[in-house]
């Protein structure tokens, strides 16, 4: 049996139905030393406060849907040992920039509408039938795009970007290195396609790379550096279209 | 839908962590950067003749001037310094199948610039 330590968890409730303005309530509990603070949330739902409401899934990184703010920072729940604050006070969170549906719950219906006006699919040069079997990569082709492809959509980095909280209509992090990520890759032929949503003034632009969205990614995505690599790449398409107006871009 | 609580980021939101306020002054660096190439812009175009120029030179050798240079200097140090780490973000580029290293890029960048303020320092001091 792992160590007790007393912890105080101070967290975000918003019960639109009872009240109009949100409030923290204090619970305090004893956490096992190996305890992430989603087991403590749910350990607040199950034995103190059943009304407590919070998204989570897997517990082990991979489905991307406790992201909470823990104490100011957005951290994957199941991911965040409670022993790590040395039984100081854990402020628990919705996470930044979302409206709060209830209590830990945002809504994450804009992420959702925006992820698809990237395309983030394959879309092939031209279709082989598929008698002429798979696409085929080397290694070398996967490295190209594989850190973007990490992606978790755990919107995390969404949280992190000052540049979504003051203006949402920004396409964002994860949506833009999704694009990234199938514009690299050597099966695909649709960055043309992409480029008007991508150039455009809520797209790659928007971000003025303060670079938070890299340092809080779970997975180490690296937006930021993906909408960089995607400046450059588009910014390039536009000097060869003046110098070569006529020429295949 | 029912009630949502929307959160909107205060003004001060780039005091609010210490990776904002960094960004903040790295931007507003280039703010000083861009004031010191109008500023030199400006003393060319007054150093027409020999008179005006040794007048603007004696100027500049007031303390007030000297302080000013040095923070510029230090603002500009700043501002190529942050500029150059992140190249490596936006120039990646790949020998066959294997990244070439951040930190080379970086380090080519840093080293590049160091040459050029050579040469230029080289060819105002002789």
């Amino acid at each position: 049996m792992a160590a007790a330590n007393q912890t105080v968890l101070d967290v975000f409730r918003f019960l639109p139905d009872d009240e109009d303005e949100p409030r923290f309530q204090t619970y305090e509990i004893s956490c096992p030393d190996d305890w992430v603070v989603l087991d403590a949330l749910n350990h607040v739902k199950a034995e103190i406060d059943p009304t407590l409401s919070f998204r989570w899934s897997c517990r082990m990184g991979v489905c991307g849907s406790c992201g909470m703010m823990v104490n100011g920072e957005p951290r994957l729940s199941c991911e965040v040992f409670v022993r790590d604050y040395n039984s100081e006070t854990i402020r628990v969170e919705p996470l930044a920039h979302f409206p709060v549906i209830r209590d830990l719950v945002i809504n994450i219906d804009d992420f959702i509408e925006k992820l698809p006006t990237v395309q983030p699919w394959l879309i092939p040069e031209e279709e082989k039938p598929i008698d002429d079997g798979e696409y085929l990569q080397t290694p070398g082709e996967v490295a190209r795009y594989k850190r973007f492809s990490m992606c978790i959509n755990c919107m995390l980095c969404y949280s992190a970007c000052p540049v979504y909280g003051l203006d949402s209509t920004f396409t964002g992090p994860a949506v833009l290195a999704l694009a990234e990520r199938y514009n690299l890759d050597s099966r695909d032929g649709g960055r043309a396609e992409r480029a008007d949503v991508l150039t455009s003034h809520e797209g790659i632009w928007e971000c003025t790379y303060v670079g938070e969205c890299t340092r809080v990614c779970p997975k180490d995505v690296d937006p930021a550096g993906a909408i960089q690599m995607l400046k450059l790449s588009y910014a390039l398409d536009w000097a060869k279209s003046v110098v070569m107006p006529f020429g295949k871009r | 839908m029912p009630t949502q609580y929307s959160r909107p980021l205060p003004r001060s939101w780039w005091l609010q962590k210490a990776n904002y306020f960094i960004f903040m002054v790295r931007e507003l660096t280039s703010l000083a950067v861009f004031a010191y190439a109008v500023f030199l812009v400006v003393l060319m175009w007054q150093a027409a003749d020999e008179a005006s120029f040794s007048a603007l030179y004696d100027a500049l050798h007031s303390p007030w001037s000297i302080t000013a240079h040095l923070v510029i200097l230090a603002l500009a140090l700043f501002h190529t310094g942050t500029w150059i780490a992140l190249t490596p973000k936006v120039l990646v580029l790949w020998r066959e199948d294997e990244r070439v290293a951040p930190n080379l890029i970086a380090s080519a960048n840093g080293i590049g610039w160091l040459v050029v303020s050579g040469l230029v320092i080289w060819l105002v001091l002789s």
